[in-house]
């Protein structure tokens, strides 16, 4: 009985003749293994996308961190791109990026990009839309950055609350812009009290956040929001930061505003015995302290 | 599939396991550093910027 029991099952694939279960069972296996295979891609592209795209773009900012500091110390600072509104070289940098909210290893190098900066630019740290201002210009700079790998330099930028600061060094100027929204320490989003101004004792209000759909180009105008403005008609210097939203996703962008704070702007230090041009001044160093509690 | 490539893998059941350690290092490196970068700008998951 046992002997015949034996017989009577299949054998495994490829011997012996096949019978229209064996054919069946081939089948589904390839399916099956088919689509294990395909989860595993999957679940690798995921790897890829949070992951392995940040070991390059890391590389690239620390990259042109060094070089622009290297170059602000070394070459007359006056003769650097940021510090004129001539053309800035696509993929240069022009300034870097500190936002003591996001901790005090947060530095992000600023490239500039096209008009809408493309893939390559916003893989070198965070990229400026060309055709708006720049730092410390009246009216609108605007810079995007990823959320989700590339360097996710914009990941956390919902943590930022109204006037906190952002910096952006230059060659020559260290410049503070501070979240949009009243009071300070609040959650930003669709704030109302911030204002921003423009000629002819126009004022319109500006929240610190606000979420909008990826097409609504407004928010980079030189007065943001109101694009029958130009550039001329801009009174207040606005720094706009753009990302996606929700995260892992491009179905909407997130908008963070901030506004210069003169006050706190500080011409940058020059190359001395005991300070070089790239230096963090003091002041700069103590905005850092805002945010501890 | 994978029992048609470990037929096919010469050697005992130990060089076998080597070799298929290889085969996936070798189909991770290929998708992670050629296949996903190439395919990843066509794929609407990473943008950023607003305005057109």
């Amino acid at each position: 009985m046992a002997h015949a029991a034996v017989e009577e099952r299949p054998g495994p694939p490829g011997r012996g003749p096949k019978t229209t279960g064996d054919k069946i069972r081939f089948a589904l296996r390839g399916i099956g293994q088919t689509l294990i295979t395909l989860g595993l891609v999957v679940l690798l592209f995921v790897v890829y996308e949070v992951w392995i795209t940040n070991l390059f773009a890391d590389r690239n900012n620390r990259h042109n961190i060094a070089a622009l500091r290297k170059e602000v110390d070394t070459v007359n600072a006056d003769s650097l791109p940021a510090n004129s509104d001539s053309t800035i070289p696509l993929g240069k940098s022009l300034g870097i990026l500190y936002i003591p909210r996001l901790g005090r290893d947060y530095a992000e190098a600023i490239v500039q990009g096209d008009t809408v900066p493309d893939d390559a630019q916003l893989q070198q740290g965070t990229a400026h839309y060309g055709s708006t201002q720049l730092p410390g210009q009246k009216g609108n700079f605007a810079v995007a950055g990823h959320r989700v790998g590339k360097g996710e330099p914009f990941l956390n930028i919902d943590k930022l609350r109204s006037g906190d600061a952002v910096i952006v060094e230059t060659a020559k100027y260290w410049y503070v812009y501070r979240v949009m929204g009243t009071p300070a320490g609040q959650d930003p989003q669709d704030d109302k009290a911030g204002t921003v101004r423009a000629s002819g004792n126009r004022s319109f209000s500006l929240p610190g956040r606000q979420i909008i759909e990826p097409s609504d180009g407004k928010v980079l105008t030189p007065v943001p929001n109101h694009p029958d403005i130009p550039v001329s008609g801009a009174v207040d210097k606005i720094m706009t930061m753009t990302t996606c939203h929700p995260k892992f996703t491009a179905s909407h962008r997130m908008i963070i505003f901030s506004k210069l704070d003169p006050g706190a702007s500080v011409k940058a230090l020059g190359n001395t015995p005991t300070t070089k041009a790239s230096d963090m001044p003091a002041s700069i160093k103590a905005l850092y302290d805002e945010v501890k509690a | 599939m994978y029992t048609w490539i470990w037929r096919h893998l010469p050697g005992p059941t130990l060089a076998k396991l080597g070799q298929t350690l290889l085969l996936v290092v070798a189909v991770c490196a290929l998708l992670l550093f050629v296949i996903f970068p190439w395919i990843e700008p066509h794929l609407p998951i990473s943008q950023v910027t607003v305005g057109n």
